[in-house]
């Protein structure tokens, strides 16, 4: 009995790294840059929802898309002018530039809503029958993992089936030769930020719902455990970032549960050293050569 | 290219000012040379003609304890503001930024101490209080900390002082209160241990409620990097049947145990100590949550005695908002200092070496106690240790009452 809630807060928590995860590999699968600020995103996404409830007053749903609508034009605006500049630059560069944004959006966070911590009123609270409470099922970790395979399967047809999707895997390919056919590459890795941070958003949102510490650092932890599910799960997969995600996510509340609480973070860390020696792409990682 | 990079700089420098600065007290016009930096007593001479003691205060005042810092830090400037406005002796007060961060500590002691410091207010933070009290034990400045309360902090050093309890004092007050109160009680801890002040509470508490004959039936732990989440903890002091929860944490992660334990029906009586102060403070918390609530603690907004009532007003006024307990240990500093200074008859032309002397006879000498925000008649030890009787609340209708 114990067990299975220990289960369930365990793919609840694994659930919302594979959104974020999901975002992570979206950009890194087409852009082929690691978005270090993928994280802080998530935590405006949460301040927007915070303030429009909160100050606003406005129903949870309204909120919802605020926060989407706040987070693609900055995930827009991030791109275009932080890392599209350095687009012919070495991926160092745009690496560092990518925590040089992520410092930004903290310390812009601390100056508007200040370190205090706010606490989340979560925005999907219904009440369960007394039965599923008992097992330690909340109506957050529903939601949660509902919205979170929704996400994964939409995204994996857009991906593979529209238009765009296509654009987005030949600018994977190869950004110069989809250049030449006709793809505006630009516009195209725009699309892929705008739709890599409302998934943000969206994380941001769920996250603070089941864990409502809202503070100028909440992004942080969550964006480095969804890096590493995207990358235990092989990057650039979409597949794999949802089954990363939710590996680690159950991976960390049973550490927690059954190993030592301290050690949990350790855990995860080095499950993830263990499946790269073992597998270096990733659990559904595809092998690419690398052309000299 | 170039252009825009020293526009950004210029950007850079001016949001750093805007940072560091906002306080008071113009550092002196001319930037002593690198050579002077250890003279302290220069600028010290420079000012005695006006009469004006000059306090440094040194907390988290950006970054993840940014709240305790500047709680503190306001808290003293509001102190330090009424006392200038009696007349009589006058103080001069500036705030240095530390992050929470022992090396930043360090540096800002460094910078106040260039500036004239002859009394420090902090460091507000554990760690960095420990770092910093050994130069101020060199260099024979006076310290008093709002809230560092580890004993390490005071440990072998006989001008470093405390305004807070120490953790061994709480850990214990809170044992017994409970084996007194509830002896039968199943209790789970849940705490922070990679935090002296969480884990130094929970070491007392678990020895005094072993030889008070009270039975803990679980232990939970988190990090710093683990604070957010505890459904796990929660789940597993429900299933050890706990019927109390000891939360010797800050009042962040307590409210997410709090919202936690709802989420999953789990409807014990929570316990905190001082770090629990603020709970219904947190922005966006539900706080019939916290109905209920236990903590021991020195200070409560909601009282409503003169003194409490004149601060808390004039902290909303300044601040939007309600002052927590660093506030008002903040604040009782800047007042023991200065009862300590008319006790002793203590002026500012004296060097900061007798100062510091004068400062730790009187606050170690037997007639001397304060009354302030965080106790009445607080004394303090020759080691350092404040003592002072910690009061028992809970939450009922939102506000703090004696049980």
């Amino acid at each position: 009995m114990v067990f299975f809630s220990y289960l369930i807060s365990g793919i609840s928590l694994g659930s919302v790294y594979a959104i974020i995860a999901l975002g992570y590999t979206m950009v890194y699968g087409i852009a082929k840059m690691l978005n270090f600020a993928h994280g802080d995103v998530i935590m405006v996404g949460g301040y927007v929802a915070f303030c429009a409830i909160s100050y606003l007053s406005l129903p949870p749903a309204v909120a919802v898309v605020l926060a989407v609508a706040a987070c693609t034009v900055l995930g827009v605006l991030i791109e275009g002018l932080a890392y599209r500049p350095l687009r012919q630059a070495g991926s160092l560069a745009v690496l560092i530039t990518a925590i040089g944004v992520s410092y930004f959006l903290q310390n812009a966070a601390q100056l508007i809503w200040h370190a205090t911590p706010k606490n989340f009123t979560s925005i999907v609270h219904f009440d369960l029958p007394a039965g599923l409470t008992a097992m330690g099922l909340s109506s957050e970790a529903i939601v949660t993992v509902a919205s979170c395979v929704v996400i994964m399967i939409a995204l994996t047809t857009f991906v593979s089936k529209s238009k765009m999707g296509k654009a987005m895997r030949a600018c994977s390919e190869d950004k110069a030769a989809a250049q030449i056919m006709g793809i505006n590459v630009n516009a195209t890795i725009s699309m892929t930020f705008a739709i890599g941070s409302a998934l943000a958003a969206i994380a941001g949102v769920l996250l603070c719902s089941s864990y409502p510490t809202l503070q100028p650092t909440t992004g942080s932890m969550p964006g480095i455990k969804a890096f590493t599910a995207a990358v235990f799960g092989g990057i650039g997969s979409i597949p794999g970032a949802f089954l990363g995600g939710l590996l680690l996510g159950i991976i960390e509340s049973m550490a927690k549960a059954y190993i030592s609480t301290n050690l949990a973070n350790a855990i995860v860390f080095a499950v993830l050293i263990v499946v790269l020696l073992v597998k270096p792409t990733g659990l559904l990682g595809k092998y690419v050569p690398e052309k000299v | 290219m170039k252009k825009y990079l020293a526009l950004l700089l210029a950007l850079a420098m001016v949001f750093a000012l805007a940072a560091c600065g906002g306080d008071n007290a113009e550092p002196p016009a001319t930037d002593a040379p690198e050579g002077d930096a250890t003279v302290t007593d220069a600028p010290v001479a420079e000012n005695t003609e006006a009469g004006v003691f000059k306090i440094g205060g040194i907390g988290p005042l950006t970054g993840d304890a940014a709240i305790y810092g500047t709680a503190a830090m306001n808290g003293a400037q509001i102190a330090v503001d009424e006392i200038n406005a009696l007349g009589g002796i006058q103080f001069e007060f500036q705030a240095q930024d530390d992050v929470s961060v022992a090396e930043t500590s360090v540096n800002a002691y460094n910078t106040l101490k260039d500036w004239g410091m002859q009394a420090l207010i902090g460091p507000v933070t554990t760690g960095p209080a420990i770092s910093v009290s050994a130069e101020a034990y060199n260099d024979r400045i006076f310290a008093l900390t709002p809230s560092a309360s580890s004993a390490d902090v005071t440990a072998d050093k006989d001008n470093m002082f405390q305004m807070c309890f120490t953790d061994p004092n709480q850990g214990v007050s809170a044992a017994d209160y409970m084996a007194e109160n509830m002896p039968d009680v199943k209790i789970a801890i849940i705490y922070r241990n990679d935090d002296a002040y969480s884990q130094g509470i929970r070491d007392t508490f678990v020895s005094e409620a072993e030889s008070k004959g009270l039975s803990v039936v679980y232990e939970g732990t988190f990090t710093q990097d683990t604070q957010t989440d505890f459904s796990v903890q929660v789940a597993a002091a429900q299933a050890a049947g706990a019927d109390m929860v000891f939360l010797p944490i800050y009042y962040t992660p307590a409210s997410v145990i709090l919202t936690q334990a709802n989420a999953i029906g789990y409807a014990p009586t929570f316990f905190g100590v001082d770090g629990m102060d603020g709970i219904l403070t947190v922005e966006g918390f539900d706080t019939s949550l916290a109905e209920g609530v236990m903590l021991l603690t020195p200070f409560s907004a909601t009282l409503s005695d003169e003194l409490t009532v004149n601060f808390v007003t004039e902290y909303e006024s300044r601040h939007g908002e309600t002052p927590n307990q660093f506030a008002a240990d903040g604040y009782d500093c800047v007042y023991a200092i200065y009862n300590a200074i008319q006790a002793g008859n203590i002026t500012p032309d004296m060097s900061t070496a007798d100062i510091c002397d004068a400062l730790i006879d009187t606050f170690t000498s037997d007639s001397f106690s304060v009354s302030g925000l965080t106790g009445q008649g607080m004394t303090w030890g020759s080691n350092g240790e404040v003592s002072k009787a910690p009061m028992a609340f809970v939450i009922q209708d939102g506000v703090y009452v004696l049980p």
